[in-house]
């Protein structure tokens, strides 16, 4: 029988997810409130993973009812829907082929979507232009991560090829480099300046793999995940500089482009701030750039929907990169068309613009209002504090752990975070993401929690988690 | 910057260049979406700009995507995917009770009722669980526990996702992984990405594409002296052969993974597209179970399938599932883990998936609908298959077994030697040069034999069954012609 040490060593050296523990339990506690267990709470807060449907966002009617009738054609002829949902659908339809969303794509994306992602990045970025044959769309942008890391990373190679990556870092991401053989050499973003991305970071990081591992690219998230800065275009433009310096491939997750609250925060393109920096840089430095359908106002993580938008690579690797994703087939068509709403909604005039318009500014607000709360509520608890939430979709709360529950945490054989995260599961009913999760800092405890949620929610979460935390800390003081 | 240093940054070499990218990457091909399908991509622009052309449409008789040819959707499948997308829907009594009480399910088990959730990595779990219900079914009987079925973005996810997971080792410990030849070149790019030893086993063209465990033994024992053999991929129905293995090959194979030791992957994703009348569909897992407990205790084994082929040919979707079998628990840890980096697969893959194992039952509103669509399609593909291969035989220098099952054709051509030395000059191999005159000539697009393994100095190409009855006819006139034509050229 095949046997643990005769599997891939890339494999076991990822780290094994203390979610599966958590889902568990949480598996458990729902099946305890349908049998009537009593229980201080009615129902689940589950907060864990950025997913907005999840967390009762409603879904945006356009992009349902344009899936519909792409899925159902006979609805494009009935007058159930509004005129331009019809008209989409089929527009969209057409793009396939024999008219079916059943029919593989071509490799890069369906033709015309990846051409109006094209002009919606020309349009987002000031007129930058932007050539739809650098566009790969495919089933999350994960998916086309990996790939782009595959290229980069030559597993065999001596020294091993080295990722920088930034400290706390999105955990798919990171168990992506492991699982391709890449080092991972993480930088600290800057807790106390609100989760900043230092130059002088990035170069202690470099400097530290020397004799390590041969650095091959620089992975930036920008809005951050867990932590949820927002780069302003000075620290961008030195990011590019250092990238450029160094010769390293810049890696830009961007899927929270649409997800910025802070009153001072603007959220720029990597390749805006290239293209604004003129040549040479602008015709140099080769960046990856990655989006998604699954965050945002539109949050439809299940149809797996991302892009990548590859700039100022080499033309000999893009044919490789071409050849690498044809044998992936396509990404899932419905996830393409997602993208294809993405890149262009209804506009003013439109029948479902009223509506369109409607939801997403009351989703906005919400988020705009969650976030506040958080930082508000968060910050008057001792023993948790919160930098402000400039973007994306989580808190990420530090906890200020009393040695006791540290002390308790060890005996049980649980990083401290994961041990206040069970116990907040299980007394609270509220599941979030501890940050042992994230590779922290040495020594420092937080968990993340998705701010995507109805306001009542949210209200409710804080609720719960003011009194399970001032029971915490009471009863390991 | 200075002047000095920007002119240097200008000039200087690229970050990521051929000779620094992973190596293994370079060696990656996958013909199926390969040159010659980019020429006739190019084709097609130039007929939509106007340039005259010896035809007036190409027909992409290379992919194995019904719906492209025309091939309808099952009515049932979309509706309830259409009340899935939008839920609202649930109150138009257009649509059945059965397409909406099943739509009810599969949104309940959704986060926020919503298939814009993310499901968890291994799939959603009623979804599972109905998969599993369907295997047991299947197999008559045999147990297939829920836990053991993970739920891909199409078979191949799953395939690779397995392949990535058991290839370990360096120099002679390298990992061999034997595969048949012809075979799906998903299997050939995934094994040179993760360089892995490929250990090709031939199909006995003479026999109907059968295997045989003496060639499964010598491929096995050659291997042994370069690389350590650790699985053995096997499709069935096959691709590009259509062969159907029959209950004893099955069980020599079953044998013979277990005498060396080799974890079996089964790719049955066309296991409804079987159209030989004297060729039934076996699983393997029954297969094994019903060899006792000797077998079915011991051989590891994943099973893959898939909602792109069959009577539903919904490529678009990307839904599929494997099913690990006999699989070590710190193993399948690992496959866990591999799953949750892909997040999770296509939700409204799952949904159709769900609906694929759990059709509309005999007392049900949609049952007759549902029937005929369904016999239909399987109908018509066995009537083309049959089709093909009477025309086919009948043309000189060409050779056609039978197609068995699954939707291609993969027949023998004879080419002249002038030919073959044309296409050496060119750089091309043989096929590729026929494939692509064919083409340029007809503007019919197949897929050279060379982009799947043959045996050397034989020469053939892949084309699908899926073109509508009428059509199809046409195309194998015109391929005739051509044949026909290209023999007396090089004569």
């Amino acid at each position: 029988m095949f046997a643990i040490h005769e599997t891939s060593p890339n494999v076991r050296n990822m780290k094994q997810l203390q979610y599966a523990v958590l889902a568990k339990r949480a598996s458990r506690i729902k099946e305890e409130i349908r049998q009537r267990v009593r229980k201080p709470f009615k129902d689940l807060i589950e907060v864990y993973w950025g997913d907005p449907h999840r967390g009762g966002v409603k879904p945006l009617t356009f992009v349902q009812q344009v899936l519909a009738a792409c899925v159902y054609p006979q609805l494009v002829d009935s007058d159930e829907l509004p005129v331009d949902v019809r008209q989409r659908a089929e527009l969209l339809l057409k793009g396939c082929a024999g008219g079916s969303v059943g029919s593989y794509t071509a490799t890069q994306g369906v033709p015309q979507i990846v051409h109006r992602i094209s002009e919606f990045i020309t349009r987002r970025d000031g007129g930058a232009p932007c050539d739809p044959e650098n566009i790969y769309i495919s089933p999350g942008s994960q998916w086309g991560l990996m790939n782009v890391l595959n290229v980069l990373v030559d597993a065999e190679a001596s020294p091993r090829a080295g990722v920088l990556t930034p400290r706390p870092c999105y955990l798919t991401s990171n168990q992506s480099m492991v699982a391709l053989g890449a080092v991972a050499v993480p930088y600290d973003l800057c807790e106390e300046r609100g989760w900043e991305l230092r130059v002088e970071e990035l170069r202690r990081a470099l400097e530290s793999a020397e004799g390590v591992c041969r650095p091959v690219a620089l992975y930036v998230i920008n809005p951050g995940n867990p932590a949820g800065h927002v780069q302003s275009r000075k620290s961008m433009r030195e990011v590019i500089r250092f990238v450029s310096e160094n010769r390293l491939f810049l890696l830009a997750d961007e899927v929270y482009q649409d997800c910025v609250y802070g009153e001072h925060s603007e959220f720029v393109s990597y390749k805006r701030v290239l293209t604004e920096m003129g040549p040479p840089l602008s015709d140099t430095v080769e960046l990856a750039s990655f989006h998604s359908a699954s965050k945002g106002f539109m949050g439809e993580c299940g149809l797996r929907g991302g892009y990548v938008e590859l700039v100022n690579l080499d033309p000999a690797v893009m044919k490789y990169i071409y050849t690498l994703f044809s044998a992936d087939s396509c990404a899932p068509v419905l996830g393409q068309f997602a993208l294809d709403l993405l890149a262009k909604p209804p506009q003013p005039g439109d029948p479902s613009y009223p509506l369109y318009k409607e939801e997403t500014q009351r989703i906005r607000s919400t988020l705009v209002r969650n976030v506040k709360r958080v930082f508000e509520v968060v910050n008057s608890l001792p023993g948790l504090c919160c930098q402000p939430v400039e973007g994306g979709a989580f808190a990420f709360p530090r906890l200020h752990l009393p040695p006791k529950a540290i002390r308790r945490a060890e005996e049980m054989g649980m990083q401290p975070d994961m041990f206040y995260c069970t116990r907040l599961l299980e007394e609270a009913g509220v599941l979030v993401c501890p940050g042992c999760e994230f590779e922290p800092k040495e020594g420092t405890y937080h968990f993340r929690c998705c701010i995507m949620v109805p306001e009542d929610v949210m209200e409710e979460l804080l609720r719960r988690l003011t009194s399970f935390h001032t029971q915490f800390m009471t009863d390991f003081s | 910057m200075s002047q000095h240093a920007a002119n240097g940054l200008a000039s200087r070499a690229k970050v990521l260049t051929v000779d620094n990218m992973n190596p293994n990457v370079k060696r990656v091909e996958y013909a199926v979406r390969g040159a010659i399908v980019q020429r006739a991509l190019q084709i097609e622009k130039e007929l939509k700009e106007g340039v005259k052309k010896p035809f007036n449409e190409v027909i992409k008789a290379n992919i194995g995507d019904a719906h492209a040819m025309g091939q309808k959707p099952i009515t049932f499948l979309r509706q309830v995917l259409a009340l899935c997308a939008y839920p609202e829907l649930l109150q138009d009594d257009k649509f059945p009770e059965d397409a909406k009480q099943r739509a009810q399910r599969i949104l309940e088990a959704c986060g926020g009722h919503s298939i814009g959730a993310y499901s968890s990595s291994q799939g959603i779990e009623c979804i599972r669980q109905d998969v599993a219900r369907y295997i047991e079914k299947r197999d008559g009987g045999i147990p297939s526990n829920p836990d053991n079925i993970y739920l891909a973005t199409g078979a191949s996810d799953a395939i690779v996702t397995m392949l990535k997971m058991l290839v370990c080792g360096e120099g002679r410990d390298r990992t061999g992984v034997m595969i048949s030849i012809p075979q799906y070149p998903l299997y050939s790019a995934a094994l040179a990405d993760l360089a892995a030893v490929q250990i090709n086993y031939y199909l006995d063209e003479d026999k109907c594409w059968s295997l045989d465990t003496a060639e499964l033994r010598r491929a096995v024992n050659a291997a042994r002296q370069h690389c350590n053999p650790r699985v053995l991929c096997i499709i069935n129905p096959g691709n590009p052969t259509g062969q159907v293995q029959s209950r004893e090959c099955i069980e020599d194979v079953i044998r013979f993974a277990k005498e060396e030791r080799l974890f079996l992957m089964a790719d049955e994703v066309y296991q409804d597209n079987v159209y030989a009348e004297d060729c039934k569909f076996h699983s393997f897992k029954r297969v094994l179970f019903e060899m006792g407990p000797e077998y079915s205790t011991t051989v590891e084994m994943a099973s893959f399938h898939s909602t792109s082929k069959c009577y539903m040919g919904e490529c678009g979707f990307r839904g599929g599932y494997m099913e690990v079998i006999n699989m070590d628990p710190e193993v399948k840890a690992q496959l866990t883990k591999m799953v949750s980096v892909r997040l999770c697969p296509p939700v409204p893959g799952q949904a159709l998936l769900d609906l694929v194992v759990n059709p509309p039952q005999p007392d049900e509103p949609s049952y007759h609908q549902f029937m005929k669509e369904r016999t239909a399609v399987l109908a018509t593909l066995a009537e083309k298959a049959g089709l093909t291969e009477q025309i086919f035989n009948a043309v000189p220098g060409i050779t056609c077994n039978p197609v068995q099952g699954a939707m291609y054709t993969f027949p023998r051509i004879a080419l002249p030697q002038r030919a073959i030395d044309k296409a050496t000059e060119e750089g091309l191999a043989p096929d590729m040069f026929y494939c692509m005159r064919l083409l340029e000539e007809e503007g019919i697009c197949l897929v050279p034999g060379s982009g799947f393994g043959q045996r050397e100095g034989t020469f053939h190409f892949r084309m699908t069954i899926l073109p509508p009855t009428e059509k199809l006819k046409i195309v194998l006139q015109k391929i005739q012609d051509f044949h026909v034509r290209f023999a007396q050229e090089f004569s």
